[in-house]
């Protein structure tokens, strides 16, 4: 027994110390190994691609103040990149007053100017893409309907049909 | 020009990881994980000619669900009408019958009544066979100019979580498990056994200036 012991040893001279299993020698000076961390970059990158995946570039600023109204039945947007939006609520700034209005892209719109902006958004997508564009309205809880029922029209003018009223998850 | 077997150095790829996390914090700053949801909606295509085009519905088909400037709402069929004043009363509190039991029973009209929209025997495949069904059934949201989006929300939220509810019954009823569980050609068979028929009227004013 021994000799197979010590044939054992000899091969793998460092296994010395996990040897005397059980007995904890306090006394013996273990150095900390080295971390390899040469697979680090590679996480990162992975995490990296994620976001950059998932990541979408809206340097659109938010220009109108809206609380959205709450709904229990609400549904996820699936892609992204098939949703237009539409925001409409009291502008931030204080000096211009808190009438409703709606902002189109970056700038304050009126409601005739939203077949041109569909038009617009329609063009920038692909042919495929394009009946299954959904406009979302992100609006105000204290909206009158009056507004709303105005970009709904025009909205149907612009042939975007598939709306989505945006809202929060919440008990409503 | 000898050519001399010259070996690569090594690459110090020490930096590597640094730059990767500082790309990395860049994206998950810029990055917004925020889902859009909503309830979702398909409009009528605009009128082709100037005049009107309406459609007829059958009186006993139509559920008028009306909200005023005030914020109240009503609902109304042949079978009888029912006024909310708040959105918990939509909802069922007090004596009030809730909102979505009012569109359950009008959208199921189990008891066959003539008040309430007509059965037809429609084919939905294996397993729900031939059932009958409220095909022509309405739901007709109307509102009037100042009434708050909020409200508004609040009716259509009500309206869909009807539905919802149906599907979820039918769900359990034919395939033993809930909706969500379902394959996306079982949901869709659901959803064509009770499709959301809302139609969204133009302003009016009711009450109110």
């Amino acid at each position: 027994m021994s000799s197979i012991r010590n044939v054992f040893l000899r091969q793998n001279p460092k296994t010395t110390e996990d040897n005397n299993m059980g007995k904890f020698n306090k006394g013996a000076k273990k150095e900390m190994p080295a971390l390899n961390s040469s697979s680090m970059p590679d996480i990162v990158f992975a995490i990296l691609f994620f976001f950059m995946v998932t990541t979408t570039m809206r340097s659109e600023t938010l220009m109108v103040r809206m609380k959205l109204p709450t709904a229990s039945e609400v549904q996820k947007l699936e892609k992204k990149s098939l949703v237009t939006y539409i925001n409409i609520g009291p502008p931030m700034e204080v000096r211009l007053g808190t009438g409703t209005q709606m902002q189109l892209n970056d700038r304050f719109a009126q409601v005739s100017e939203i077949q041109d902006y569909i038009a617009q958004e329609k063009a920038s997508m692909n042919e495929a893409d394009q009946p299954l564009m959904t406009v979302s309205i992100k609006a105000d809880e204290d909206t009158r309907m009056q507004y709303i029922t105005d970009v709904k029209q025009a909205l149907r003018q612009a042939y975007a049909l598939k709306i989505s009223y945006s809202a929060r998850q919440g008990q409503n | 020009m000898a050519k001399t077997s010259r070996k690569v150095p090594a690459l110090n790829a020490s930096s590597m990881a640094d730059i990767s996390f500082l790309l990395l914090t860049f994206f998950l700053l810029v990055s917004n994980m925020d889902v859009d949801s909503g309830l979702a909606r398909r409009l009528p295509p605009p009128p082709q000619t100037e005049e009107q085009t309406s459609v007829d519905v059958q009186r006993r088909n139509l559920l008028v669900v009306l909200v005023n400037a005030g914020n109240e709402t009503m609902v109304q069929n042949q079978h009888g009408s029912e006024w909310y004043a708040t959105a918990e009363e939509l909802r069922g509190s007090g004596s009030k019958v809730a909102l979505k039991d009012k569109v359950k029973e009008f959208v199921l009209n189990t008891s066959n009544s003539a008040d309430l929209p007509e059965l037809t025997e429609e084919d939905f495949g294996a397993p729900i066979g031939i059932v009958p069904v409220t095909a022509q059934h309405v739901i007709s949201i109307q509102n009037d100019a100042t009434t708050s989006y909020k409200t508004y929300i609040a009716v259509q939220n009500e309206v869909v979580r009807a539905y919802n509810e149906l599907r979820e019954e039918g769900a359990r009823k034919y395939f033993n498990t809930s909706y969500e569980e379902l394959t996306k050609e079982q949901q869709d068979q659901i959803n064509e056994l009770y499709p959301q028929r809302i139609s969204e009227a133009e302003p009016k004013n009711y009450g109110g200036q």
